[in-house]
């Protein structure tokens, strides 16, 4: 079983409706975000290009975040995903500064705090609460080890690309462009 | 990691803003809210609720929020606002209107509102006696294009609009930012249109997120796209590409129109509109080609240049040509359920009203807010006075320009009184300002709106009314029973009302509580036209009129023409303003999840502009208009190549200066407070407000210069 | 023109608008460990060469210091956690990935070694104080006779300290300025220098003082080669890299960086080191306190300066 979430940038209006829906569903405190949504623009008027891109911890096969941290708070499932045990973090900061996308951040209650995939839904059989909020739905989860998932299929059948490959830590969240 | 557990659904319809989303509220065992998800049955938002919708919690927990009522007083010389009970407000706010009617008529205390307030109000008012009512949603907003549409289908656009997104091959945006407003089924439908290859055509003169997902952008000259949509006309017909056996069938006035449209080349338009004529020929042929699953989307807020109500009429027409309206794809016939009125006495027949008010404009279909408050200027030629105003679940002076206007109306007013669940601007005039409760505390009307099914959803109280608020029917029924018209509330509880109207409808409220929405089948025929179908337009003579007989009797041009529109002068830039996907104009501003998204508003500038301005990113900036008024507060500049270099654009709805609005408070520029100059719609008198032009001030203005 | 903007608002404490994570505390621990580690070094290769008869200093006085140093390192790092009353997981588990769990345990027994070879020292250094009971004086006689085996047990543990937070901080390709593997040579060698220079501050001896401004001075050629080194690789490495190279060469930490690091922290204490030997008279605190200084703003302006370079955005 290997979660991966599948985003379709030519879908995505950058509304960040899955910024607030997040922030709802785990309680994330006002001022802090555990995904947040870029824009790239490219071009000169008016031959423009735009991408909106929603990005989140990656959950990475290759997680240096987990590879650091010196209690084993923060670690990976089965399924791939990583998460961080709160009750082991002691909040040194190593994986905040081990993270090549910025994901995780020092909750004020002085654990460490990134998104989960929503790993308490995905146990209640529900998607995550920004794939399932997402107006456009230009956002897919699934089981990548499935080859007749919904996200299987879409990146044989896509263009996709990952956030910072060269950094080699095998990202779990593909964009499809 | 410490989640509580939903204890309670409730089911409420949101009121964040117009589009009335059907949701559940996730409250925990203690009563708070957690959370607010859609309503899956829900034609509205299909399970998924906007950013805005989502962020409705924030609504709730601003501590920002009006709690107690507030009565204007004078403390050693200075004007403030005392804490009341509700007696006293209410008492003084009731004694007032019967003075008011006593004294001049009912008819002189107006009503401005938004939303379902607005309806428990509207019901007051016509009790009492006045049909002096208006919401800026008209006049302001999405007036023209029903007047357009109507004149040409004999039907409004409404809301929400009728358009087959969904099964579109072609969608043609001008004007209309979809992605960037957040019209729920809109976004979802281009959505599906674009997992389906629908071809969008976007024309705008700003990138806007449509424009990158469309095929075609046309960065058009801004205020010449009646010229456009005229060439587009010319090539259509022309070239053959029309809808031949609808216009046979349900058009009047084809001939008329192809002799009109003759001369709009796409050459002339390319003069005018900068759109290269291939393009506009490739885009038309692209159009026609789709037909009649092409949607020209009519817009939303459509009061631009002050022939607007033209300008629809030209896209309604565009789209009879294509054969789109009544067809899968284009727009379907929409239908809602009607809710039984919950039986009361008939009210009385005002002796003037809205529509007296709005006597100059023949197309005017509601209030005129902006005529609504010259009528509250005192003047000898006034045939219609307005001494008092009651305020509903609008911010008039963020939303409605020439602010001098309207303070100078305030200050002749008798009595005001403002229905708020914020401190918005608007509270900081009124006499009363009565805490309303938001939309998470209360019961409101049943919604029905038309949609592919007629649908119904309740809204019921989640939480109770925070601090000393109370809900906007309760408000009408206390004013009602002082005024002397109890017999119109013949209830105790709203929650009577509704159960008794649900019960009407073949459902029930316990059924209603557990389902929310309720999905009923269509009686009044088809979602489309069949081939060669006989119908009836509403129009006088039954047909859609590519030629009306009655603009040309009444004096206006019977088809659209274009007329250039004022251009900005060296140094100056034309504002054009739009939405941000986060917000609702200025309501939400100050709610502390939507806030923590975007709290203040950026000026986009070309690169080039700010090259000649010698301007760097996130510099702040103040702007100063063609009639010399200047921005309260200053704004931080985007250099960002989505903008034309004659424009800049910003997001509406910031800028507060009310400081009780923490989060909003002083954050970003003023898009209305800058727009002193409009161009009336003669035909229906909207309010057009993209012709104003600004300079960049890189230092802050002096403080002594009298805006 | 490319703008890349983050437009949700995302402005997340201490992570934007770019990583603030630590601060002094750790600079001063990264210094005091450094420092700790050079000391314990020198007095466990002393002892080990069975030498230690001639660096009377470095193996009391200045181990006594490196007490100090390692409890107000400790005491730093502690601080610095922001969720302090769960440290004791540190203690639950050895991860081997993870180099802050290496230098947690040796932490550990490195401030116990310490502790037990101070105490072994103890009554020589203070001869008038008497441990009261028999069994701690039973313990000081076990220590006493095993001071050799307790510096071969220190010895590879002062390497693995003087080195395991560059390693650190080389791991994080996160932070392209840290992301270089010269990090934890160059840590380890700049550890020693500060600890031979605590050293010769601290000794009365003539002989110890030569001997440790020799070793001074090649630790210092060694360590200067280790940051053109460092620098080399920057300038030869990706774009992130590149923009790394630029705070520390031609941005805000240039100044820091080559005035009070490389000039007055390195080579400048090297030459005052250089003429002592050949015989002219410089009062040696000068270039002791120099280096000393030196490795505290080159610890400050590393960590500072790393966490304002990241990868994306």
């Amino acid at each position: 079983m290997k979660y991966a979430m599948v985003i379709d940038t030519l879908k995505c209006v950058g509304c960040s409706d899955c910024v607030v829906a997040c922030q709802t569903e785990n309680d994330v405190p006002v001022g802090y975000c555990r995904d947040w949504v870029t824009e790239s623009v490219s071009g000169t008027y008016p031959s423009v290009e735009l991408e909106l891109k929603s990005e989140r911890c990656n959950h990475c096969e290759n997680a240096p975040c987990v590879r650091c941290c010196p209690t084993g708070a923060s670690h990976q499932t089965d399924e791939g995903i990583v998460l961080v045990t709160a009750d082991e973090c002691i909040g040194c900061g190593a994986c905040i500064a081990s993270c090549p996308y910025d994901a995780r951040y020092q909750h004020p209650d002085g654990y460490v705090d990134k998104c989960t995939f929503c790993a308490h839904r995905l146990k209640e059989g529900q998607l995550p609460a920004c794939v399932s909020v997402c107006p456009t739905k230009c956002m897919y989860f699934g089981d990548l080890d499935d080859p007749t998932s919904l996200v299987s299929k879409l990146l044989k059948a896509r263009k996709h690309k990952v956030l910072a490959p060269e950094a080699g830590t095998k990202p779990n969240v593909y964009y499809l462009i | 990691m410490k989640l509580k557990k939903t204890y309670a659904l409730t089911p409420t319809y949101c009121e964040v803003c117009f589009w009335k989303c059907a949701a559940w509220v996730h409250s925990d065992d203690q009563g708070n809210i957690q959370k607010i998800i859609g309503n899956d049955n829900d034609p509205h938002c299909n399970g998924r609720l906007c950013p805005r919708g989502t962020g409705g919690v924030g609504m709730y927990s601003d501590k920002d929020r009006l709690k107690k009522p507030l009565i204007r007083t004078t403390v050693d010389g200075t004007d403030t606002f005392k804490e009341a009970s509700w007696e006293e407000a209410l008492d003084l706010v009731a004694q007032k209107m019967q003075e008011i009617k006593d004294t001049h008529g009912p008819e002189s205390m107006a009503l401005l509102k938004h939303g379902s307030p607005g309806s428990h109000l509207e019901h007051l008012f016509k009790a009492y006696g006045s049909d002096t009512i208006g919401e800026p949603a008209y006049a302001q907003c999405r007036g023209p294009r029903e007047t357009g549409f109507g004149l040409t289908y004999g039907s409004w656009v409404g809301s929400p609009e009728p358009t087959d997104i969904r099964d579109t091959k072609c969608l043609v945006l001008i004007g209309a930012h979809i992605g960037e407003n957040m019209h729920n089924t809109q976004v979802q439908e281009m959505s599906d249109a674009i997992d389906n290859g629908a071809s969008i055509i976007t024309v705008d003169p700003r990138f806007s997120t449509a424009a990158s997902k469309s095929q075609h952008w046309l960065a058009i000259k801004p205020s010449t796209d009646i010229a456009l949509l005229l060439s587009w006309m010319h090539v259509i017909i022309q070239e053959d590409l029309y809808n031949k056996e609808y216009v046979k069938q349900y058009g009047l006035g084809f001939d008329a129109l192809k002799d009109h449209v003759k001369k709009y080349t796409p050459e002339w338009a390319y003069g005018i509109t900068t759109i290269k004529p291939a393009e506009i020929r490739k885009t038309a042929r692209i159009m026609a080609a789709a037909a009649p699953s092409t949607i020209i989307h009519p817009g939303r807020h459509v009061t631009w240049y002050g022939d607007d109500s033209q300008r629809s009429r030209a896209i309604a027409i565009l789209n009879g040509l294509l054969g789109s309206w009544g067809n899968r794809g284009g727009f379907f016939f929409k239908e809602k359920i009607s809710v039984p009125k919950f039986p009361h006495p008939a009210y009385p027949h005002p002796k003037w009203g809205w529509h007296d008010i709005g006597e100059n404009y023949p197309y005017a279909e509601m209030g005129i807010t902006n005529e609504m408050i010259k009528a509250s200027i005192p003047d000898e030629n006034n045939k219609y006075p307005i001494k008092g105003w009651f305020v509903a679940g609008t911010n008039l002076v963020n939303t409605i320009p020439q602010k001098d206007i309207i303070e100078k109306a305030i200050e002749s007013l008798d009595f005001m009184v403002v229905m708020d669940t914020m401190p918005m601007e608007i509270t900081g005039y009124a006499d009363v300002i009565l805490p309303e409760c938001t939309y998470l505390e209360r019961y409101d009307g049943i919604r029905s709106a038309p949609n592919r099914e007629p649908s119904i959803a309740l809204r019921a109280p989640a939480v109770k009314p925070k601090y000393d608020s109370q809900p906007a029917w309760w408000i009408s029924k206390q004013l009602g029973n002082r005024l002397g018209l109890a017999d119109y509330f013949p209830y105790e509880d709203f929650e009577e009302v509704i159960a008794w109207q649900l019960k009407e409808m073949g459902t029930s409220l316990e059924e209603m509580k557990k389902i929310g929405v309720k999905n009923f089948k269509r009686k009044s025929g088809d979602l489309y036209l069949k081939k060669g179908q006989a119908y009836e337009f509403g129009t006088p003579s039954g047909k859609i009129e590519f030629y009306s007989e009655d603009l040309a009797s009444k004096g206006f041009d019977p088809m659209p023409v274009y007329t250039p529109h004022d251009t900005p002068d060296s140094g100056f830039y034309r504002l054009n303003y739009g939405r941000s996907p986060m917000h609702t104009f200025s309501r939400t501003i100050n709610n502390p999840n939507l806030s923590d998204l975007t709290d203040e508003n950026k000026l986009w500038v070309n690169p080039k502009v700010a090259r000649i301005e010698d301007l760097k990113n996130d510099q702040e900036v103040w702007l100063e208009n063609q009639d010399g008024v200047i921005s309260s507060f200053p704004i931080k500049v985007r250099i960002t190549e989505r903008i034309r270099w004659d424009s800049v654009y910003m997001y509406h709805g910031f800028g507060h200066n009310n400081k009780k609005l923490t989060r909003a408070h002083g954050k970003g520029a003023s898009d209305t407070e800058l727009i002193t100059k409009i161009q009336i719609d003669p035909l229906m008198g909207g309010t057009g407000m993209r012709g104003n032009f600004v300079k960049i001030l890189i230092d802050e203005p002096s403080k002594d210069i009298v805006l | 023109m490319q703008e890349e903007i983050f437009i949700s608002g995302r402005n997340i404490p201490k992570i934007d608008p770019y990583l603030e994570v630590w601060h002094f505390p750790i600079s001063l621990y990264l210094f005091l460990g450094g420092l700790a580690a050079g000391i314990i070094f020198f007095a466990s290769l002393f002892t080990i060469l069975k030498k230690e008869k001639e660096v009377q200093t470095t193996i009391k006085s200045a181990m006594i210091i490196v007490l100090f140093a390692l409890v107000i390192g400790l005491i730093a790092l502690f601080y610095d956690l922001t969720h302090k009353l769960y440290v004791w997981q540190l203690y639950t588990t050895v991860r081997i990935e993870s180099p802050m769990s290496w230098g947690a345990w040796v932490l550990l027994f490195v401030t116990i070694g310490s502790f037990l070879w101070v105490f072994s020292y103890f009554t020589e250094m203070f001869p008038k104080w008497n441990w009261r009971f028999e069994w701690i004086k039973k313990l000081e006689t076990y220590f006493i006779r095993n001071r050799r085996n307790l510096a071969i047990i220190l010895l590879p543990l002062s390497i693995i300290l003087g080195i395991y937070t560059g390693i650190l901080l080389s791991a994080f390709n996160a932070r392209p300025l840290w992301n270089n593997a010269i990090l934890g040579p160059l840590f380890l060698v700049s550890g020693l220098s500060t600890g031979a220079a605590c050293i010769i501050l601290f000794s009365k001896d003539h002989f110890e003082q030569r001997l440790f401004s020799k070793i001074d001075l090649a630790l210092i050629i060694i360590e200067l080669a280790l940051i053109i080194h460092m620098l080399m690789g920057m300038y030869a490495g990706s774009a992130v890299q590149l923009e790394a190279l630029d705070i520390l060469v031609g941005g805000e930490y240039t100044v820091m960086f080559f005035v009070f690091v490389i000039i007055l922290g390195l080579i400048f204490p090297a030459l005052l080191e250089g003429f002592e030997l050949m015989g002219y008279r410089v009062p040696v605190a000068i270039p002791a306190l120099l280096i000393l200084m030196g490795g505290l703003i080159f610890r400050m302006v590393m960590i500072e300066a790393g966490q304002i370079t990241r990868y994306l955005y």
